[in-house]
């Protein structure tokens, strides 16, 4: 459709998409940082890396002041109620990047203690592997991220409300079987 | 007189055993006569602080015949000597005298073994669980608690995007 008394400065788009373009080029990551992935973490943030490059330099400390939260680092059963709650104060529309192999699966720390995954109890938009990530690494994750808002982002936020199904294995998953197995064998041993 | 020599002398009918391996100094004692030993060392022989209690699970260890070993490490700043204290407690009902009332520090520490180990202190101001969650039902440092637990790291709400 051509619309020949628009001037040259003038853009057409959608309302969706110019709004997912704002928000992705201005990302307000909240730093849940609990272990070595946090120093990584904070090396994106810092000159040689440089964030800011993407728009997402601005760490807030504040839940009510962010929109991405990274979880970096493992998170323990004592912690994950006050993860929860952090998650529940930020504002729509918000996002998660889950930050190294702790955060993702539990990683090395299969014990009493350890969340096997943050996913099994708050969605997870971006995994970002790694043991810790590099910069590099996450910084990929957070393009990716970007790509991911402009490409499904809609105004006022529609695309969340689909997703009603918690992000983690389900109980029937292999590596959920193979846990419980495990575990199992482990309490025949010792009773 | 060494410190031992004088806790020999002061508990003649106590049993106490003692031991060197380098440089630790350590003494067995009965748990009944815990509380007096620890009262004589704080009072008589200026044992002002006590650095360190901790367990151990004897559960299915060669040769052990106690199910729990409780070990008071106890230091004389003046002098800066250092003794560790050890006795053993058993299943079903492990309780030992607190040592709240002789060292302040125990407060925290006794919490500790309890919470690991689910050995009681009686008279303990305020004896809950310090590391682990409150609702936490299991002593995961005791020998016979799987490593990964009995499912307690699973047990949480769970939040969908949807509805957050």
């Amino acid at each position: 459709m051509a619309m020949k008394d628009v001037p040259d400065n003038i853009f057409m788009t959608q309302l969706d998409a110019a709004a997912s373009w704002a928000r992705a080029n201005s990302l307000w990551p909240m730093p849940f940082a609990t272990a070595c992935c946090g120093i990584e973490l904070m090396a994106t943030a810092s000159s040689r890396f440089d964030l800011a490059r993407f728009g997402a330099e601005v760490m807030r400390f504040s839940p009510r002041q962010c929109d991405l939260m990274i979880v970096a680092g493992r998170v323990v059963m004592k912690m994950l109620p006050v993860l929860q709650r952090i998650w529940l104060q930020m504002p729509e529309p918000k996002w998660c990047i889950s930050m190294g192999a702790c955060a993702c699966t539990g990683g090395v720390f299969d014990t009493y203690a350890v969340v096997q995954g943050v996913d099994r109890f708050i969605p997870v938009d971006l995994y970002v592997p790694g043991c810790p990530p590099r910069p590099e690494q996450l910084m990929a994750g957070i393009i990716a991220l970007q790509d991911k808002i402009k490409h499904g982002g809609t105004l006022n936020g529609t695309e969340f409300g689909k997703r009603t199904q918690p992000m983690g294995p389900t109980p029937y998953d292999l590596d959920e079987l193979i846990r419980i197995r495990e575990a199992n064998e482990q309490l025949v041993s010792l009773n | 007189m060494s410190t031992e020599e004088t806790l020999q002398s002061k508990f003649p009918a106590a049993g106490l055993k003692c031991s060197q391996f380098r440089d630790n100094r350590r003494v067995v004692v009965p748990a009944e006569s815990l509380q007096p030993l620890l009262a004589f060392m704080k009072g008589d022989l200026g044992f002002d602080f006590l650095a360190e209690i901790t367990a151990v699970d004897y559960l299915e260890y060669e040769g052990a015949t106690d199910r729990f070993g409780v070990v008071y490490v106890v230091v004389n700043t003046k002098t800066g000597e250092r003794l560790v204290i050890k006795t053993f407690v058993n299943d079903p009902d492990p309780v030992l005298p607190s040592a709240y009332s002789l060292w302040k520090s125990a407060d925290w520490l006794e919490r500790e073994v309890y919470d690991m180990f689910g050995i009681k202190f009686s008279g303990h101001p305020d004896l809950r669980r310090i590391l682990t969650p409150d609702e936490f039902s299991a002593y995961p440092l005791r020998k016979d608690y799987p490593l990964k637990g009995r499912g307690e790291r699973h047990n949480f709400p769970v939040i969908t995007r949807a509805d957050s």
